[in-house]
């Protein structure tokens, strides 16, 4: 045997914080040196992660980084959930970084697919967020981590409070692994509430000019729910819910969950569901919640993040919130990941597109939106191994007369109104995302849910249960059964679409005894922010842009 | 803007006694409707104007589904749509059929 | 199964629509409309501008009882074209108070909802509003008390300010704004500095039911139930000034005066404060009780208009 050296990542390491050491006092660094810092620490090549995700981001070291020489930082390869900020862009526009590998783009879903087009970024995933959690203690463990964080004491403890989000987990992989993390806080502070991310794991903090910004990305104003959304909530309680006794789930961000969320005090309640559906969720605290949460319907919720405005509401709700001792929320995307994919019996969410495979997309033309957290909330768990009755329930359905040994199923249920915006049909032949995967020539087709996951479609001409279905026919009569006046729904064959419907493949509105005329504003618990404000007592704070008042 | 009108013969006579209603307004992808009880039981009428120009095909497709569902004859259909969406559409028409079935 | 308001008549002013609101004001079932949808009176200038009509032109006019006293009332349709004005939507309206003054009615319940003249229709809207206003004072002459009702999305805005100055008495919810010149016509013509109309807490704090009330704007702040606002239409009903010449000489005092001790302030916090009146919390975010515990400035009760 040779003189192997085992520790080269650990110099590597050494040989950066005695660069970057005359910056700071101990492990603070102050503001201005921000530069200093980053060019001390990071080298050409380095696996980066820049914390970014759906709602907090180390924004301002992402302005400084985006802002550094080229000629001297090169070919980064970012590791990060979400690419979100003008200067993630930045990175790759100036020459920065060469390759990418995410889970989530949101707002800059346009200007990744044109940098793809451009030959500017190298596309290595797009990732689900535990997916991406799981690669960082695999094969893209990060050399660097800059992260956020809301305060930090002069030891390097960090306070992430409500949003805490990827930090832990995002430490947690760079940390134990030589990597060097740096955070970012709005304040130092002698004492914190509690210590979220312990110093040992910090290497410095900086000071920001100003507070990291949060998107506020959960919030849906009552105001804006239409009396289509209410009739398809409707149908989801009584077509779903009910017969399955669905009580843990994860609900989508859309208006049309946000419907049912709104009529669990009212519909729900008259329906006798409440204690019996919808009682514990691996949620974002989504506002339109605290009707239902006010009203008794809801035992507990988790939370991958937090939202703006809610965290005062969460904090006067410990039995129902997971707070610290300090009180204030701790939220964890990978922990709720976890609860989204092995403990919950149903995810609900809309899409964008779905085509007659039930194959649903979030990607259309021109747009790289990334996944999130949909695919696994919205797939079934193969792992699992725990009983409860909704999931045997659709196992069953699924193995109908057949197999003697059933397996449990998730149900995977996607609520989309027939046509989007500008009467563009959510319903299509090939969705936009595989046609882009050609002409992209990625390896993969970025599906968001795969059909053979996709459980029920619910749309405002009735649910469609694909678990029945016997045949790649049958689901594809079933879909277009569902699919309105789409060309696609207009391209049902009649006959078997009133077969279906005889088996309850197929349900509409008036074969679950729902009334149009019942479906009103009226049985929305809070009809505008304001009403969601005075139902908290006054405890719900919400963003000026949502304020009418 | 774009009007047209559209005749069809309901397989079922309508039920109920109300003469009259008037939901919905003329807004942006809302639409205003009036239901009349003024025709020959054999008969439905559906006078449109429309904001959004070149969907007749696929008001008759709506109109032919509801007609085919729904006990709508003698029912005299006026509409004043401000782009509403297909779901919108069923979803008045629907309102505007039950509201019908009513008592007098 | 019978889930809380299905398939019944809600009581939310806001997000009632113009029928239901003249509908609920009065006594269950009185409510007996002039001109309704069939008689098909769509304005005759929009289709010009390929634009599709309402067949009531956006207001609903009728007759009815409130606590058996036969009133008229006239409900702006806010969702359509921004409850504005048209020739045909005013027309209705005028003859609505001209009927009221020659058959001598108690009172008219006006429910505006209105961003004012209908931009297509723009002299003969302009038109409209003027014969409004003096169809208002000439049915004020003739003893009926013509009370404004505010509270919908559109709120009382360009002549429709005007035309709720006028009336009687002014009735008014949190939702309700009232104001001549819009937020957004302000911040076009003095800049951003001047008012900013994105910042929603600033516009609804100088052009809300809340602060119109405190400051006498309106007569009577309701909470936003169009029960409320028809129990404030019964109680203030037989408090309507006369249309005196001293009744708009007392108006012209009174506002002289608000002129002379606010004229400087530049939001409604500021009144407030030189008022000597220091609320526990922004005014728009106290609960519809706290609210109704605030006192109102002491020249808010008044004998004008």
């Amino acid at each position: 045997m040779g003189l192997k050296s085992w520790d080269r990542q650990r110099r590597e390491r050494q040989a950066r914080l005695d660069a970057a050491a005359p910056l700071a006092q101990g492990k603070i660094v102050p503001t201005a040196r921000v530069s200093a810092l980053l060019r001390a620490l990071i080298r050409p090549g380095d696996r980066l992660c820049l914390e970014g995700d759906n709602q907090k981001q180390a924004d301002f070291l992402a302005d400084a980084l985006a802002a550094l020489d080229p000629a001297e930082i090169h070919d980064l390869h970012i590791v990060q959930s979400g690419v979100v900020l003008q200067a993630h862009l930045d990175l790759f526009e100036r020459g920065l970084a060469r390759k990418l590998d995410f889970s989530y783009s949101g707002p800059q879903s346009a200007a990744i697919a044109r940098a793809l087009d451009a030959g500017k970024i190298e596309l290595g995933a797009v990732h689900t967020y535990i997916e991406l959690f799981a690669r960082y203690f695999m094969d893209l463990t990060p050399n660097v981590a800059l992260i956020a964080a809301v305060q930090a004491d002069h030891e390097g403890n960090l306070y992430t409070g409500p949003n805490t989000e990827d930090t832990p987990t995002i430490v947690e992989a760079t940390a134990f692994k030589s990597g060097i993390v740096v955070a970012q806080v709005n304040k130092l502070v002698d004492k914190l509430p509690r210590v979220d991310i312990p110093g040992s794991m910090v290497d410095f903090v900086i000071e920001a000019d100003r507070p990291f910004y949060v998107e506020p990305l959960f919030t849906r104003d009552p105001a804006a729910i239409t009396e289509v959304q209410i009739l398809m909530a409707m149908m989801a309680l009584k077509g779903i819910y009910a017969p399955y006794g669905v009580r843990r789930l994860n609900h989508g961000i859309g208006f049309p969950t946000a419907a049912i969320e709104l009529i669990l005090p009212t519909y729900g309640e008259a329906l006798g569901l409440r204690g019996k559906i919808a009682t514990h969720f691996a949620l974002n605290p989504h506002p339109t919640l605290i009707p239902a949460i006010e009203s008794g319907w809801v035992e507990q919720v988790h939370c991958f993040g937090s939202e703006v405005g809610m965290d005062q509401y969460m904090s006067a709700r410990p039995d129902i919130f997971f707070l610290g001792q300090d009180g204030t929320l701790r939220s964890n995307r990978l922990m709720c990941q976890t609860a989204g994919l092995y403990a919950c019996d149903m995810f609900i969410g809309s899409t964008l597109q779905i085509d007659l495979a039930g194959n649903s997309s979030t990607f259309t033309n021109g747009r790289i939106a990334g996944f999130g957290g949909a695919p696994n909330m919205g797939a079934d768990a193969r792992g699992r191994r725990h009983a409860s009755p909704a999931w045997m329930q659709a196992g069953q359905e699924a193995a109908g007369e057949a197999g003697s040994l059933v397996r449990g199923r998730k149900l995977v249920v996607q609520m989309v109104e027939t046509f989007g915006e500008k009467l563009v049909p959510r319903f299509v032949e090939e969705l936009d995302s595989v046609r882009m995967a050609r002409d992209l020539k990625l390896d993969l087709a970025p599906v968001m849910i795969y059909g053979d996951d996709v459980t029920h479609i619910v749309t405002e001409e009735g649910i469609a249960n694909l678990l029945l279905c016997r045949s790649t026919e049958e689901r594809e009569q079933a879909i277009r059964g569902v699919a309105g006046f789409t060309p696609i729904g207009r391209g049902r064959d009649r006959a078997v679409v009133e077969r279906l419907r005889a088996r309850k493949v197929i349900q509409r509105p008036e074969d679950l005894g729902i009334s149009p005329l019942d479906a009103t504003r009226q049985l929305l618990a809070a009809r505008s922010v304001q009403d969601l404000v005075a139902c908290s007592g006054g405890l719900y704070r919400p963003p000026a842009k949502f304020r009418n008042w | 803007m774009e009007q047209f009108q559209i005749r069809i013969e309901p397989a079922r006579p309508a039920s109920g006694g109300r003469r009259l209603a008037s939901l919905g307004v003329n807004a942006s992808g809302n639409l205003e409707l009036l239901v009349e009880r003024s025709l020959p039981p054999g008969e439905a009428v559906f006078d449109i104007a429309t904001a959004a120009t070149g969907f007749r095909d696929l008001w008759e497709a709506v109109i032919s589904d509801l007609c085919a569902r729904l006990p709508v004859g003698g029912l005299h259909f006026s509409i004043n749509d401000g782009g509403a969406r297909p779901d919108v559409v069923g979803l008045r028409l629907m309102q505007g059929a039950a509201l019908m079935e009513q008592p007098a | 199964m019978n889930a809380p308001g299905m398939n019944a008549q809600s009581d939310y002013y806001y997000e009632a629509s113009a029928r239901e609101r003249a509908q609920g004001l009065l006594d269950p079932g009185s409510f007996t409309e002039f001109m309704g949808p069939q008689s098909r009176c769509l304005s005759p200038h929009l289709a010009q501008f390929n634009l599709t009509g309402a067949f009531d032109d956006g207001i609903i006019i009728g007759a009815g009882l409130l606590q058996g006293m036969p009133v008229y009332v006239a409900a702006q349709e806010g969702r359509f074209m921004g409850g504005a004005f048209g020739e045909l939507h005013g027309a209705k309206l005028v003859g609505l108070l001209r009927a009221a003054a020659a058959h001598k009615i108690t009172a008219v319940l006006l429910a505006l909802d209105t961003g004012g003249v209908r931009l297509q229709e723009a002299n003969a809207g302009e038109m409209a509003i003027s014969e409004v206003l003096r169809a208002i004072v000439a049915a004020r002459r003739a003893g009926v008390a013509v009370i404004a009702l505010v509270g919908g999305r559109a709120g009382a805005f360009g002549g429709g300010g005007i035309i709720a100055a006028s009336c009687s008495r002014i009735i008014v919810s949190g939702h309700g704004r009232i104001s001549v010149s819009g937020p957004e016509v302000i911040e076009t013509n003095k800049g951003v500095e001047e008012f900013d109309s994105k910042d929603r807490g600033l516009v609804w704090r100088v052009t809300g039911g809340r602060s119109r009330a405190l400051l006498g704007g309106a007569d009577a702040y309701v909470a936003d139930r169009i029960s409320a606002f028809r129990d404030a239409a019964l109680a203030q009903i037989p408090n309507a000034p006369p249309f005196t010449l001293e009744s708009l000489q007392a108006e012209q005092a009174r506002l002289s005066q608000r002129l002379a001790a606010y004229g400087t302030c530049r939001d409604a916090t500021e009144i407030w404060r030189q008022a000597g009146l220091e609320p526990p919390a922004p005014v728009a975010d106290l609960s519809e009780a706290d609210y109704a515990g605030l006192s109102r400035l002491p020249e808010a009760d008044h004998d004008a208009r």
